[in-house]
């Protein structure tokens, strides 16, 4: 059941208005954007064919930036200011990141999320992330020469709360309309299982530049769930290079001590584990402190210096078989994802511990933005109805902190999202008249050994004797993974609520003033930005609200169907002037006014759906 | 079909604790199709609130129906004997020492073998209380009976939750 089927014949104003969605793979190293193109999912390339970004922005003077390309060219000679790698900071404070004094960049540490000192002034994760979002908006704008309608990103599927929150206002930051986040391994999965038509139980290990993910996915009939998922939000081909580096470095007897030595020792490790992909020898060169060094490196000393990383990979995968409550050999195929899985070495030891060949047909660098690309594709409405429904699940436990500093689950990991769950709370305290909620994420006991969310408070409870109020804390989590929490007294009816945005998470309003400085619309007026976004909104509902009608009117009454009409009718007339406020409350009145027809629409289908089903088995 | 629909009537299953699991799964994979909010993407906020609601209940119903313990529970409550695990904690003798005898069995266990082999038994013996648990519901009719059970069970689901973080720190070899 659809309440809008936009593409069906006779009902799209216009045929040619096409959505236009893409997905978008935020990567560590690279960063890529796909979109469905006459029924194929493809990535886009720039004018110069290429269809890897590099993950890398440098800041010149004058708030002028190189993206890509040109700031992975220029950053030998200027590490400081060309942040790569930049998603190992999303939603992190500078404790968070290890191995800092390794990397050339002057961190700044501040409440929250850390940021970096560059030339032209600090620059947080998210604004660092927006600039590589916005050009790779516009190469899809210039590719299809129209608007976005929108764009799923995806992300680890290891990352928290804060890094998700983070991704998204990093989007948001760069214009993006987002559909929605997906986790990386299920995007594989989508564009591996609906290319080779695949069903049954698959696990997917993504081991990108930065992150660790190992999902295990069922799939039945365009159906994509999540069963298990773990993995690593800080480990990746990085951290084999810095090992790589440390150990040449030694050899030499070289000191990396500046930030251009730091990045140069980085370079060659990584030029030097590439090379060893295809050859069982390569040289490790560069030059250190003004002096040409050289050191040779075998396949074997590689491997030496990458199998406890890799191990790492390992444990987490047999801990998702554990999770999954499966044997190794139900899973009818191991994708490999990320460009990490060219090594020789985690192709070898992957097969061993599945005890199958790993899958390596497809391209580890672009699976994740097509599987993207086809689910942006579907909720742009592009899609025919019914093919394809990722049903994914949280990662991390999500919990409240109780007394002595322990955790209260509230939510367990590997739960399916959209979920919603309630605990019930109480008073320690005679007279208590509020309580402090602690929300973290992790799978420990304690406290400190979690991430902290969010802490709000409820006041106003009436004064009880301990232990006699009722305090109901409801966790919600959205089908983007992201967290909401409200807190009621039940006897008083006293509430608090709190959308989980971290104290470092930019609020709306700053992600407003940033657009407006100029961010990334410098040349456009946000004015009429927003009245032509308030009237293709108010266009999109009041189509979907005549095919609703079209298609249910006989679920209404004449008189319910004529004050239906009479709104879409008035939306039309508002949409037509230029007040962008005033169209946006028309909007809000029509949703209002047709939520009981909705609801009424959603019951007929899955009426509808069990009546089929129950037909199916006689 | 209403939001507040009991579980069984909301997959269209016999209220009872035997039950299929494929045809579970079929069904709930049916629903969210039906109702998830990715469904209604290119509608208004309304279309979507309505359909978040709908994916929540669906998962909530599901998680409970698929778990046999939650299931044997959530029985029990309909049935007018409510498991009060908080309040009421009093276990038969046996029982108990059986509890104690496995925990030590736990502290000894030294290898993945050895606590995978505990972690058998344990399932074992799981398994043969919640076929009383279903009997109790499906055929005698001794909700009461069954609560006690599950309240037990509740116990047995512990510790094993302990095995597991055992077997997470040994990490052992997956099983074929």
């Amino acid at each position: 059941m659809a309440l809008l089927q936009i593409s069906e014949p006779g009902q799209a104003p216009d045929p040619h208005q096409r959505r236009v969605a893409v997905g978008i793979d935020l990567g560590t190293t690279h960063s890529l954007v796909a979109a469905v193109r006459h029924g194929v999912a493809e990535c886009l390339p720039d004018d110069q064919a290429r269809v890897l970004l590099p993950s890398a922005v440098r800041y010149l003077d004058g708030g002028r930036r190189q993206i890509g390309h040109d700031a992975l060219d220029a950053m030998a000679g200027d590490a400081e200011n060309t942040i790569v790698s930049v998603k190992r900071f999303m939603g992190r404070r500078l404790a968070d990141i290890g191995g800092r004094e390794k990397l050339p960049y002057r961190f700044v540490d501040q409440p929250g999320m850390v940021a970096l000192a560059t030339r032209d002034g600090d620059k947080t994760p998210v604004e660092v992330s927006a600039e590589i979002l916005a050009r790779l908006r516009q190469r899809a704008e210039d590719t299809f020469d129209t608007e976005l309608f929108g764009a799923v990103i995806t992300v680890p599927a290891y990352f928290d709360d804060a890094q998700r929150q983070a991704t998204k206002d990093a989007a948001q930051l760069a214009g993006l309309n987002v559909l929605r986040l997906i986790s990386e391994p299920t995007a594989a999965a989508v564009a591996y299982g609906l290319d080779n038509a695949s069903e049954g139980l698959y696990a997917v290990y993504d081991l990108g530049g930065g992150t660790f993910d190992i999902s295990l996915l069922r799939l039945t009939r365009g159906v994509f769930e999540v069963v298990a998922t773990g993995g690593d939000a800080a480990l990746g081909g990085d951290d084999i290079d810095h090992a790589l580096a440390d150990w040449a470095l030694a050899a030499c007897g070289a000191a990396a001590t500046d930030a251009q030595d730091k990045r140069a020792a980085l370079v060659a490790a990584r030029a030097a584990k590439e090379a060893l992909s295809q050859a069982t020898a390569a040289d490790w060169s560069t030059s250190i402190g003004g002096r040409e060094r050289h050191v040779a490196v075998s396949r074997e000393q590689l491997d030496a210096l990458a199998r406890p990383l890799v191990e790492r990979t390992l444990a987490a995968a047999r801990k998702v078989l554990r999770d999954g409550r499966v044997t190794r050999d139900e899973v009818q195929g191991v994708v490999m994802v990320g460009g990490s899985t060219r090594m020789p070495l985690v192709r070898t030891l992957v097969s061993e511990l599945f005890g199958r060949e790993v899958l390596t047909n497809v391209d580890p660098d672009q699976v994740v933005a097509l599987g993207a690309a086809i689910q942006a594709n579907a909720l742009a409405g592009n899609a025919r109805d019914g093919e394809l429904l990722l049903l994914d699940v949280i990662a991390l436990s999500l919990g409240l902190e109780t007394m002595g500093g322990l955790v209260e689950r509230v939510i367990e990991r590997n739960t399916t999202i959209p979920v919603a769950k309630a605990q019930e709370f109480t008073t320690f305290k005679d007279g208590q008249t509020a309580m402090a909620i602690h929300v973290v994420q992790g799978e420990r006991d304690l406290v400190s050994a979690c991430r902290s969310l969010a802490r709000f408070e409820l006041r106003g409870i009436p004064p009880m004797v301990a232990g006699a109020a009722r305090i109901r804390v409801t966790f919600q989590v959205d089908a983007d993974g992201l967290l909401s929490v409200s807190a009621r007294e039940q006897t008083s009816g006293v509430e608090a609520a709190v959308t989980v945005k971290p104290s470092y998470g930019l609020a709306d309003e700053q992600i407003a003033q940033m657009l407006k400085e100029g961010f990334t619309h410098a040349d456009e007026d946000m004015a009429a930005r927003s009245l032509r976004e308030a009237r293709v909104e108010a266009e999109r509902m009041a189509l979907a609200t005549r095919a609703a009608l079209a298609a249910d009117g006989a679920l209404l009454t004449a008189e319910e169907r004529a004050a239906i009409e009479a709104l879409v009718i008035e939306t039309g007339r508002i949409a037509a002037g230029a007040d962008a406020h005033a169209i946006e409350a028309a909007v809000a009145a029509l949703a209002e006014g047709t939520e009981a027809f909705a609801a009424a629409r959603m019951n007929q289908g899955i009426r509808q759906a069990l009546a089929g089903r129950r037909v199916e088995e006689i | 079909m209403r939001l507040a629909d009991d579980d069984f009537t909301l997959f269209g299953l016999p209220e009872r604790h035997a039950l299929d699991r494929a045809g579970l799964d079929a069904r709930w994979r049916q629903l969210q199709a039906e109702v998830h909010p990715d469904r209604f993407a290119g509608e208004g906020a309304a279309a979507q609130r309505i359909a978040m609601q709908w994916a929540v209940r669906v998962n909530e119903a599901y998680q409970r129906l698929k778990d046999p313990l939650k299931r044997a529970a959530y029985l029990c409550e309909r049935r007018g004997a409510p498991l009060r695990a908080e309040s009421n904690t009093a276990m038969p003798a046996a029982f108990l020492v059986q509890q104690m005898q496995w925990r030590e069995a736990l502290d000894e266990a030294d290898s993945a073998a050895a606590v995978e082999g505990l972690d058998a038994e344990v399932a074992a013996a799981e398994c043969a209380m919640l076929a009383d648990v279903a009997h109790r519901l499906d055929e005698a009719g001794d909700a009461p009976g069954a609560a006690a059970e599950v309240r037990a069970l509740m116990f047995v689901n512990r510790f094993r939750q302990d095995i597991a973080r055992r077997l997470d720190a040994l990490d052992p070899a997956p099983p074929r």
